[in-house]
């Protein structure tokens, strides 16, 4: 028997709890409870684990001093993005994902949840407002997992096998997507033009045929250069596949919806929209379609409707066409469902309801100007260059520094020395790009600051 | 002097709590936007940037209007959130141990405190490896302790949930067997009904031929069907023990042996641990890969629905196969490797949910190895404890394996109760919402007739589940006094019964205001 310590969080942990537990059972020890477990399946040794830190100052302590060996960003000036970014959290959206009821609440009725149930269904509904669509998701695990699963849901509704990525996606969103569709779906990719950075049209052309269940491209796309979506989606449905966008929500404030330019499955990250980074844990999923009975049957993910009750003039929700999913058929329903990024999906509305028409629009327009004003500054420097110099680009461009000689990892390490996280090197991912650079801008970024990256740049570059 | 405690009891019993959930009649947000008003003001954009050309967008991509969004200020925001988290029941509020499969148990605050910290929520993922030496040390240290937990050799976090583990892993078994040229051979998943749904359904994503196995008599999966199905043709068993009954299998090593001889893989789903930390663990029975919940056995917030981690743990063979990128140590340093050509790829952006993981990193580091063992035998104790009261209770039954003990949960069934007085467990689950508790009937299909699966974890008092079980048997006796009370609930909450048409009826279903609205003006009021 190990020592009788009484833990915190295990109120039956009191020994004279658990003796009058076990009196009222008939058991005479616990090791009673577990007599179907065969003596060979017990495990052979204690936990090799550290000591515990039971008291909450001395845990509290130790964590502490494990993330005092990191460098956030809210210490240096970053422009990483890549997936990932930067951007003001509200402190109302702090406020109310960490509230006790949502932040521990998990699969509640519509009747004891009916907050979670609307606060869900309005965050799809604001969503629906952003990109001009009828139907949004609960949140799906991320933005490579929405752009999976849409994949998946255009081969489904065309009854195709094919579908096209586009060469400028993320490669770790190619990566997903191909492993998760593989087995109903055949993979191609089309090329991306060198001197734009955005998609080769003929390059698409060529690969287009009957077979063509989707294309999947990202607008703005990985190098963050926006791409000509009315004459993709021209392209694309006269060979009768489906566009698949993956868009940053946050862009959508200046850049057209994407519905509207006849995208027909629309996805993405919300990790934009009132996350925090958390090394990458701020991210949550979003699939949006136009209301086609035939193709929200193709979902995976639960959906939210709307919905009277039994007292006129009160607000129900629920799931919508719940067997669709695999919670009600297993292996006949679409994919799998299960927990995802709920709260994130919640805390999206927030965001979006205290943004508003104009805070997105203002959100917008002063990523693009900043954006434009980096990319003057930047290629103003000797040696360095912009990739794709005469694009218009959103939040991110490609600055190329082959002209100077220098690894993008050298100058990245010699820019953390002033305090400054550079761009993500793309050297090892997109090799034809050379050493280059993938840097973001967002609206925590004052003219001070793209002024101090600029100057700085400029002195680690020099010959 | 009134003595107010006294009559807060009968007969030694509390009284069933007065309870009645916050009841805001909240209009949909879009019905609060005052045009103008605004809860949020963006840093300002300098002259010098302002006046900077930009290359002219591509033609149509500028947006024409502002999204049509809500409009309030701050305060009316914040009002009308904090009033929706007042309708909804967090595990913080209730004793939610009606939602069996799920393990609800307490999410620590210091937990929360620290997962918030600037020094973690501010970091980017594709930070240079030097500035995130602390973040990888907890990630790497927590894959030790689920190494530990389970046996297993090697560890990915990245999955985002469990279901996303159990895909990874299945997406595992497809690469080994590719690596052996036994991929087109091998084509079928063997699983049992009492599994995740997700264990089916993942298995049919990677693309295999799902095979189901029924539990025997006495509530078993069936050996001999499990060794008339096995075969060439068998790529995996995937299947979790204790199953969502709570019986354990004590011929689960057997079920594994059956799929190894034939040359298949074993994978343990392990969303059912809670109950046998330090007990028994998936590498003595055999199996060759795992997946656990952070957000259930390992008490991390289930937040709504996510975010979440699902941890896949494997043997030294299979390592290879993990999901990139892995974290390795060199000497006092980590790092992030992606070289391994066998691996899967991604499964999940980035690391993951790299903030739950620290949260669950904190839970272990607080319990250390006895306390994971004291969660394990608590948590059974009082499932075992709430299983006797419960079963005092006329009309509910707990299916198989009669007068056996159960792991963490037990599947009941009210067919008895229901066949006598017309209430069905459903009805049950919302007339308990009355009294502030949240129950939940199981996973479809319902191989056990008018189930509820009830978990206490270790998380819950004798008197929580005392008031539980005392809930129970008060709708139980409702059900025959006054059945109308229960099938009309519930009576307490923000809402009542929701017209379940609307929700499949693609005329009338709406997932969005804007498609709300729209139908309406096609449609017209009926």
């Amino acid at each position: 028997m190990h020592p009788k310590t009484v833990y915190p969080y295990i109120p039956n942990s009191v020994p004279q709890v658990k003796a009058a537990m076990l009196a009222a059972t008939g058991a005479r020890s616990i090791d009673d409870f577990y007599a179907d477990i065969p003596a060979a399946l017990r495990a052979p040794r204690a936990m090799n684990l550290p000591a515990p830190l039971l008291s909450e100052a001395r845990l509290k302590r130790h964590v502490q001093g494990l993330l005092a060996r990191n460098r956030p960003c809210s210490e240096v000036l970053s422009f990483l993005g890549g997936g990932c970014y930067q951007h003001h959290v509200p402190a109302i959206c702090d406020e109310i994902n960490g509230r006790s009821e949502f932040l521990t609440a998990y699969a509640g009725e519509p009747y004891e949840d009916h907050g979670r149930f609307q606060a869900l269904w309005e965050y799809c509904s604001m969503m629906g407002e952003l990109l001009h669509l009828d139907v949004v998701s609960i949140p799906t695990y991320d933005g490579l997992q929405a752009a999976a699963t849409a994949c998946c849901m255009a081969a489904r509704y065309t009854g195709r096998q094919r579908v096209l990525l586009a060469g400028n996606l993320s490669p770790d969103k190619c990566s997903h997507i191909r492993t998760y569709g593989r087995s109903t779906i055949v993979f191609d990719s089309f090329a991306f033009d060198a001197v734009t950075g955005s998609i080769d049209q003929s390059a698409l052309a060529a690969q287009l045929g009957p077979d063509v269940a989707a294309v999947c491209i990202d607008n703005p796309n990985y190098f963050g250069a926006i791409e000509d979506g009315p004459a993709l989606a021209r392209l694309v449905h006269a060979s009768g596949a489906l566009l698949v966008v993956g868009v940053d929500p946050g862009s959508l404030g200046v850049l057209t919806a994407p519905g509207d330019y006849g995208a027909d499955i629309v996805c993405g990250d919300i990790q934009t929209l009132g996350m925090h980074m958390n090394y990458g844990g701020g991210h949550g999923g979003f699939i949006a379609t136009r209301d086609e009975p035939a193709l929200v049957m193709q979902y995976p993910s639960r959906l939210f409707g709307i919905a009277p009750t039994e007292v006129p003039g009160q607000y129900g929700f629920g799931d919508v066409a719940y067997q669709r999913t695999s919670f009600d058929k297993r292996e006949n329903g679409n994919e799998f469902v299960g927990t995802a990024a709920a709260l994130w999906g919640i805390t999206a509305g927030v965001y979006l309801a205290s943004m508003g028409p104009q805070g997105m629009a203002e959100l917008g327009e002063g990523i693009l100007q900043r954006v434009a004003y980096a990319r003057a500054q930047i290629a103003a420097i000797p040696g360095v260059r912009l990739a794709h110099p005469g694009s218009a680009h959103f939040k991110e461009f490609v600055v190329d520094f082959n002209a100077t000689g220098r690894s993008v990892a050298t100058i990245n390490a010699l820019l953390r020395e002033h305090a400054i996280f550079g761009g993500h090197d793309l050297s090892g991912l997109f090799p034809q790009l050379g050493q280059a650079g993938l840097y973001a801008f967002t609206e925590l970024h004052s003219q001070a600051d793209i002024d101090t990256l600029v100057q700085t740049l400029a002195l680690v570059t020099r010959p | 002097m009134q003595d107010i405690s006294a009559a807060r009891f009968t007969r030694g019993q509390p009284h069933l709590r007065r309870y009645h959930q916050a009841r805001w009649d909240e209009p949909v947000i879009f019905e609060l936007s005052q045009p103008g008003e605004r809860a949020l003001l963006l840093p300002e954009v300098e002259p010098a940037i302002a006046a900077t050309a930009a290359a002219p967008l591509p033609p149509g991509m500028r947006r024409a209007q502002a999204p049509a969004l809500p409009q309030l200020s701050q305060n009316r925001v914040l009002r009308h959130y904090l009033r929706l988290s007042q309708e909804t029941l967090g595990a913080d509020l209730n004793v939610d141990i009606g939602q069996g499969t799920c393990t609800m148990k307490y999410n620590p605050k210091i937990n929360e405190q620290l997962a918030r910290d600037e020094r973690i929520s501010q970091l980017h993922p594709l930070q240079d490896e030097s500035t995130v030496q602390g973040m990888l040390q907890v990630m790497h240290e927590m894959e030790h302790v689920i190494e530990e937990v389970s046996g297993m050799d090697a560890v990915s976090l990245q999955p985002r949930s469990g279901s996303q583990a159990i895909y990874a892993n299945i997406a595992m078994v497809r690469a080994w067997f590719e690596a052996r040229g036994e991929a087109g051979q091998r084509d079928e998943i063997i699983t049992t009904i009492f599994s995740h749904p997700s264990d089916a359904a993942c298995a049919k994503v990677v693309g295999y031929k799902v095979i189901t196995l029924y539990p025997d008599a006495d509530g078993y999966p069936d050996l001999a069907a499990m060794q008339a199905a096995v075969g060439p043709r068998t790529a995996a068993l995937v299947i979790t023990n204790p199953e969502d009954t709570g019986i354990f299998n004590p011929r689960i090593a057997q079920f594994v042996q059956a799929a190894h001889d034939v040359g298949a893989l074993a994978c343990y789903d392990q969303a059912n641990a809670n109950g046998l930390l330090g007990i028994t663990r998936a590498r003595d029975a055999g199996f060759d890969l795992c997946h656990f919940n952070l957000h259930k056995t390992f008490a991390t917030p289930h937040a709504c629905g996510g975010p979440a981690v699902g941890a896949c743990a494997v043997t030294q063979a299979l390592a290879p196969f993990l999901p990139h990128p892995r974290i390795v140590k060199d000497g006092q340093r980590y790092r992030l490797q992606t070289d391994e050509k066998t691996s899967i790829g991604k499964v999940a952006a980035f690391m993951g949910a790299a903030s739950i993981v620290l949260r669950a990193y904190a839970w272990v580091m607080n319990l250390g190895a006895d306390g994971l063992r004291e969660v394990a035998e608590v948590a059974v104790l009082n499932n075992n404890y709430v299983m006797r009261q419960l079963l005092q209770i006329k009309g509910l039954s707990a299916p198989y394996a009669n007068g056996k003990s159960r792991i963490e949960q037990v599947r009941y069934s009210w067919r008895e109760l229901s066949e006598e007085t017309g209430v069905h467990a459903e009805d049950i689950g919302l007339r308990a919402a009355d009294y502030g508790v949240h129950y939940w009937t199981s996973h479809h299909p319902y191989i056990v007739a008018e189930p509820a699966t009830i978990e206490p974890t270790e998380a819950y008092s004798r008197a929580d589940l005392d008031e539980f079980v005392q809930i129970m048997a008060h709708i139980a006796d409702e059900a025959r006094s006054t059945p109308q009370t229960v099938t009309s609930a519930p009576h307490r909450c923000p809402t009542r019964r929701v017209d379940t048409k609307y929700l499949e009826d693609p005329r009338q279903w709406a997932m969005t205001w804007r498609a709300w609205r729209r139908k309406l003006a096609e449609h017209g009021a009926r």
